[in-house]
């Protein structure tokens, strides 16, 4: 579904992506893990469209979307969540879906009807809700939130663009025990369902939930597998899960 | 699929409210009450005081009108414009150079102001939305200073010196040559103002601006061309301030370049910064309380400028969310 193709990027003399290549199918759920300044931002940044790589496809349902810019991603399907939680603090949590179901309900140069008042938008957002366990805060303002449930929030919202993938980076970032449990419950559910190439540095949930695991290290991919494979894998284990 | 029952979903269709909160509403609805009643009251029993007489008034309402829509842009969409005032100027001349040429139409003048300064707007707001933060700032304020020496080389229309319109708009239902009709005119400008920035800030349109301001970069992951929202909110901005230079300009049938200098741009980012940005009043509490202060100022004392100055950077400081924010939750700090 998508095909990462010897993909570059430096910043001066640092190489930040180093000729990546990685495929992720249909349906599957594909973790990648790599130490702090692996390239993991980088990379994640080339695929939603915020950086464009210096060499290098990205091809997406067989599209070549390289240079196509982030807002158009979306409506091949493509959805995000943000690693810092990019939610719109101001508004209530249903307005915040709401506004994320709008960007794909034709274009939005609407200019007298209340947004609020609108029930094809807002019930689309409140089913999203139900399905991450928010629904009972749909009145709440994001700033009231915990970080835990503003996390939530941030996957509703990718999910009310009703993509067929997923790129989540870092979605367990900043949780406690209880709040990763919960998410990865949440993840689980939409295991299957949806395409997820999930970037994490929570190890349990990672081999918890991944079908497939991506070792990125100094911008390289070392090591791709099932994650027992990786588990076992001798290059990763001292690269990375701390062992000699 | 969970199933999400109407009455569920009732709970969270709600109407946007204009005046925000209860106590918010009567002090709001009292001040727009004053503000019509007062001036109509002098005029009408012959109270010869500067503070309350209609051609004062009607300079503050045209400066709030231009104060709504600057917050259009700078309160619900984060865009930092310095070189609003520069829609002042074009819309007074849209009334001068025609006027000066014999066209003294209304119909001409006011659709010309409006139209010319949507498309200066569109011109200079492509270029200057291609830039962020500081940049934008610096960029909006250059371009109005372009507008402002483009007016002052124009010899023909007086240049520096300015340009003297003899006659105002003519319409053919009403006189605005009767200040009595142009203050009821500029009134109902500022409410048709305000209520359109109601409308448009709680539409689908509205809800994609302030959603740019709040986060850029998740709209754009969101699926949403936030350049051309941005852009399209900018160019209604101009268009209204051109309202409001059009009334201006026959408030006061003189036009000078000087109406769109920098340091007007100033003044209006000031109204409304004081009144609240992001609020629908805000910006007429602003413009009032401004007007107000720097005339009662300059009645005691030629330095006027001084205490003015610090009175505006302790409101700044202290009054958090503006005027607007103080008449919403009356004097609980929270």
């Amino acid at each position: 579904m998508l095909d990462i193709q010897g993909l570059k990027k430096s910043f001066g003399g640092v190489i930040a992506t180093d000729d990546v290549t990685l495929g992720v199918d249909t349906g599957e759920l594909h973790a990648i893990i790599g130490p702090n300044g692996a390239g993991k931002t980088t990379l994640i940044a080339q695929l939603s469209g915020d950086l464009t790589p210096d060499a290098g496809h990205v091809v997406f349902n067989g599209k070549d979307i390289t240079t196509v810019p982030t807002h158009r991603r979306s409506h091949f399907g493509l959805a995000r969540s943000f690693q810092i939680t990019s939610v719109f603090m101001g508004l209530s949590v249903i307005d915040n879906v709401a506004l994320a179901v709008q960007a794909h309900d034709g274009h939005s140069f609407r200019f007298w009807q209340p947004a609020t008042t609108q029930a094809r938008l807002r019930k689309p957002a409140l089913e999203v809700l139900e399905k991450v366990g928010l629904a009972n805060r749909a009145g709440t303002i994001a700033s009231a939130m915990s970080h835990g449930e503003r996390r939530q929030l941030e996957i509703a919202m990718a999910l009310a663009t009703n993509p067929s993938f997923l790129l989540l980076d870092e979605p367990m970032a900043g949780m406690g025990v209880e709040e990763s449990a919960a998410m990865v419950t949440i993840l689980q559910g939409l295991k299957g369902e949806k395409t997820i190439l999930l970037v994490e540095h929570d190890m349990d949930a990672v081999f918890a939930l991944a079908d497939r695991i991506s070792v990125l290290v100094y911008g390289r991919i070392i090591a791709t597998g099932k994650p027992e494979d990786i588990r076992k894998n001798a290059d990763v284990r001292s690269a990375y899960l701390g062992e000699a | 699929m969970t199933d999400t029952t109407s009455a569920q979903l009732n709970q969270h269709l709600r109407t946007p409210d204009l005046f925000g909160s209860a106590s918010g509403r009567i002090i709001t609805l009292v001040f727009m009450v004053i503000l019509l009643c007062v001036p109509l009251a002098a005029h009408f029993l012959g109270v010869r005081l500067q503070l309350v007489s209609l051609d004062f008034i009607t300079r503050i309402l045209c400066l709030a009108i231009a104060a709504v829509s600057l917050n259009l842009i700078l309160g619900f969409g984060g865009m930092i414009s310095f070189g609003h005032a520069a829609y002042i100027g074009i819309g007074a001349y849209c009334v001068g150079i025609p006027a000066y040429h014999g066209y003294e139409s209304g119909w001409l003048h006011f659709p010309l102001a409006i139209f010319a300064s949507a498309a200066f707007a569109l011109v200079t707001g492509a270029v200057s939305l291609r830039t962020k933060g500081v940049y934008f700032i610096m960029i909006t304020m250059a371009f109005a200073q372009m507008g402002y020496y483009f007016f002052l080389s124009l010899d023909e229309y007086g240049g520096d010196d300015g340009l003297t319109i003899y006659s105002r708009s003519m319409f053919n239902i009403i006189n605005i040559e009767n200040k009595l009709v142009l203050f009821l005119v500029t009134y109902a400008c500022l409410v048709a103002s305000i209520y359109a920035v109601y409308r448009i800030v709680n539409s689908r349109f509205g809800m994609v601006v302030r959603g740019c301001q709040s986060n850029e970069a998740r709209m754009k992951a969101l699926g949403y061309n936030t350049y051309a929202y941005k852009l399209t909110a900018y160019v209604i901005a101009g268009g209204m301030c051109g309202l409001a230079g059009a009334l201006l300009g026959n408030f006061t049938t003189f036009i000078s370049p000087d109406m769109m200098g920098w340091s007007r741009s100033g003044e209006l980012m000031f109204m409304v910064i004081l009144g609240g940005t992001g609020s629908l009043f805000g910006p007429v509490f602003g413009a009032v309380t401004f007007v107000f202060i720097e005339e009662l100022l300059s009645t005691f004392t030629t330095y006027w400028a001084l205490p003015f100055g610090v009175l505006l950077v302790l409101s700044v400081l202290f009054i958090k969310g503006g005027l607007n924010g103080l008449i919403q939750r009356g004097w609980r700090r929270d």
